[in-house]
């Protein structure tokens, strides 16, 4: 009961299951087919979202290339799919069908294993996990902050999908991982199929959420709280906050993978697309919406900001990224503690998690425009199915 | 007590067995010998000084006379070009550590400006100083012990911000974060804590206030006082030692009477007409 408590005041988990309810009962509802992977796709969103703000929010470290772990966790989903479709592929061969159409003989070392579902699920979390720790390892120690660690994130992302794009990459390039046929022994296109595709995401959100808060409520947390506000004076006071730091990160990192690999099945593919750097600063205009330092807020903005997304590039393409732009330059000058904000201040409750420092995050969302417009720009690169 | 400004030792070396005769063997710190120059700006130059256990010291000196950098080198932010600094007689040597191991060690340092972290009450800024284990797994599962809770109290106590324990220390008066930044040391139970003008920007009230405060902390730790203030320097420094800092070297080191009537200082401050004042 005391470590309830200790995570959600009364009211506040009265708020959680709610909105817990009706994410899950929403596949009761006589809904269109479409819908369900939709959804899905959204929670997936959201869960990365919520990854972010644990970086973003909570240790002040903005990544601009998060899209990498999330792929990473695609793919490695993606390879088992694609090992699961079995002779069923057009060429009817034991390979997948871009190493037929190369005209490779067999397959790949790294391609060994995703046979098996538990080692692709390890692989989910392991790939994006180490990656994550190693690339934190040498930025954190070498103590890179701020504007310059989120540039190094996007040349990340950038490099990744460069290398993605190659087919001796061994990925299928440019096509990526496609025509999966069944998870599980259970076929992709049966509507009951996706609806538990999209519980699972919906639970991995649940989890991703209350892991999160679980080490924000922590000692854990508060440090990681003011190494984003007075970094020299968490170091003075006797810690080092590289081991934090990369903790914080690494897990972000974890949890996007997960949101990958659940997001896969549900709309079928994975291509070097969605490592665009434009992709990441997305994630952090979900966050920036929805109001940083709250983790809910980037449920919240997921959802507003993809759900204009889907309406807006079905019904008026072209004006998206206006939209985009609009809403983000909107959020920044009006609403800089985003839609969460808005609420506390309608409501006028004075949450503990409340900023202080207002002033400073509008900065760090400043510092995002700046970048964000030459990389909305890469017209050449395939759009987001 | 003056140490002269000797440059007997090569750099480098770690022992340092009776390489100054006369050195008392029982100093908390010493700075031997560090010099630190930026770009070809010499900050410290063979900055020597001694520290004995419990005392209270205070280093005064104009602007640019080395006075952060001396703390930044003792606190790990800066290397120094040569030089060491040792702690508990010549036993630690303190150069080759990052700012939390040094921190861990026993020196505590406050800033300049007030640096507390606005985003957690008084408390929690408090609990996150205490002198406990601070690796990141511990963390997660940190819960305070009684025995614990009790010194944070005592520190809220001391520096007189019981009342306001659960407020956002971002809500603070300027004064109140001051002694908040004091009070983190303190639980931290540091064997030197380093004060940076510690009353910029204070009341009259508020200063007096922490000139008791800082007077009170003498004795058990050692505390050394940077400070522009003469009038504030004056009040707490009593008879002890007061080191005058000039151009990154120890100009005059006594009681604030001597070092007030030694000519290079009244030089320094005040100027001659003719000379030396083309800084």
């Amino acid at each position: 009961m005391k470590t309830l408590t200790s995570l959600h005041t009364p009211k506040q988990w009265l708020g959680l299951l709610a909105a817990s309810a009706i994410i899950l009962l929403i596949p009761l509802l006589p809904l269109p087919d479409h819908w369900m992977p939709l959804l899905g796709k959204f929670l997936c969103f959201a869960l990365v979202a919520v990854a972010m703000d644990l970086v973003w929010g909570y240790t002040g470290v903005l990544s601009l290339g998060h899209a990498v772990f999330f792929s990473l966790g695609g793919y490695a989903m993606g390879m088992y799919l694609m090992r699961s479709i079995g002779k069923e592929g057009v060429y009817r061969s034991e390979l997948p069908d871009f190493m037929v159409f190369l005209d490779w003989k067999e397959l790949p070392w790294y391609w060994h294993g995703f046979d098996s579902f538990p080692f692709a699920m390890a692989m989910v979390v392991i790939v994006p996990g180490v990656l994550a720790f190693i690339f934190g390892f040498f930025a954190f120690r070498s103590r890179i902050k701020g504007v310059y660690f989120s540039i190094i994130t996007q040349a990340l992302t950038y490099a990744f999908m460069l290398l993605m794009f190659r087919n001796d990459t061994g990925f299928g390039g440019n096509n990526g991982l496609t025509d999966f046929k069944r998870l599980l022994g259970y076929p992709l296109a049966d509507p009951s199929v996706k609806k538990a595709l999209y519980l699972i995401s919906a639970v991995a959100l649940l989890f991703g959420y209350f892991a999160c808060r679980v080490v924000i409520m922590s000692k854990l947390g508060r440090v990681l709280l003011a190494i984003r506000d007075a970094e020299g004076r968490v170091m003075f006071s006797g810690y080092n906050p590289l081991p934090y730091k990369l903790f914080a990160w690494t897990m972000s990192a974890v949890l996007c993978g997960i949101a990958g690999a659940l997001y896969v099945p549900q709309v079928g593919i994975i291509n070097p697309s969605e490592l665009a750097p434009a992709n990441s600063i997305e994630i952090a205009i979900w966050v920036a919406v929805g109001g940083r330092s709250t983790l809910v807020g980037g449920v919240i903005g997921a959802f507003i900001v993809n759900g204009m997304k889907s309406y807006l590039t079905a019904a008026y393409p072209d004006l998206w990224l206006f939209a985009l732009g609009a809403v983000f330059i909107l959020v920044t000058l009006f609403m800089p503690e985003g839609v969460v904000g808005l609420i506390r201040k309608a409501f006028g409750a004075k949450d503990k998690d409340d900023i202080v420092v207002a002033d400073e995050s509008a900065e760090a969302i400043a510092e995002e425009i700046t970048t964000a417009p030459e990389t909305l720009n890469e017209k050449n690169l395939p759009s987001r199915a | 007590m003056t140490e002269a400004q000797t440059t007997t030792t090569a750099p480098g070396t770690t022992e340092h067995a009776d390489a100054r005769p006369g050195l008392n063997k029982q100093s908390i710190l010493w700075v031997d010998d560090i010099s630190v120059s930026f770009e070809g700006f010499k900050a410290l130059t063979n900055l020597t000084l001694v520290l004995d256990p419990g005392e209270l010291r205070c280093v005064i000196g104009p602007n640019g006379a080395g006075k952060t950098t001396m703390m930044d080198v003792i606190t790990g932010k800066t290397r120094p070009d040569s030089g060491h600094v040792f702690m508990f007689g010549q036993t630690v040597e303190l150069t080759e550590r990052t700012e939390s191991e040094i921190a861990v060690l026993g020196i505590g340092r406050k800033f300049q400006r007030p640096t507390v972290f606005e985003n957690l009450t008084v408390f929690e800024n408090l609990e996150l100083a205490l002198k406990a284990h601070k690796g990141v797994f511990k963390s997660l599962v940190w819960k305070l012990q009684g025995e614990q809770k009790s010194r944070i109290e005592s520190a809220l106590e001391t520096i007189g911000l019981t009342e306001r324990r659960d407020s956002k220390s971002g809500l603070l008066a300027h004064g109140q974060k001051q002694w908040l930044e004091i009070g983190m040391l303190l639980v931290q139970d540091p064997k030197v804590l380093l004060v940076d003008e510690p009353v910029a920007g204070m009341t009259h009230r508020e200063m007096d206030k922490t000139a008791e405060l800082l007077r009170s902390l003498a004795g058990e730790h050692t505390v050394v006082v940077v400070e522009h203030d003469m009038d504030f320097v004056r009040d707490i420094s009593g008879g002890g030692q007061v080191t005058v800092l000039h151009q990154g070297r120890v100009l005059s080191e006594g009681t604030m009477d001597e070092v007030q009537n030694d000519p290079k200082v009244i030089e320094v401050y005040l100027g001659k007409p003719e000379g030396a004042e083309a800084e």
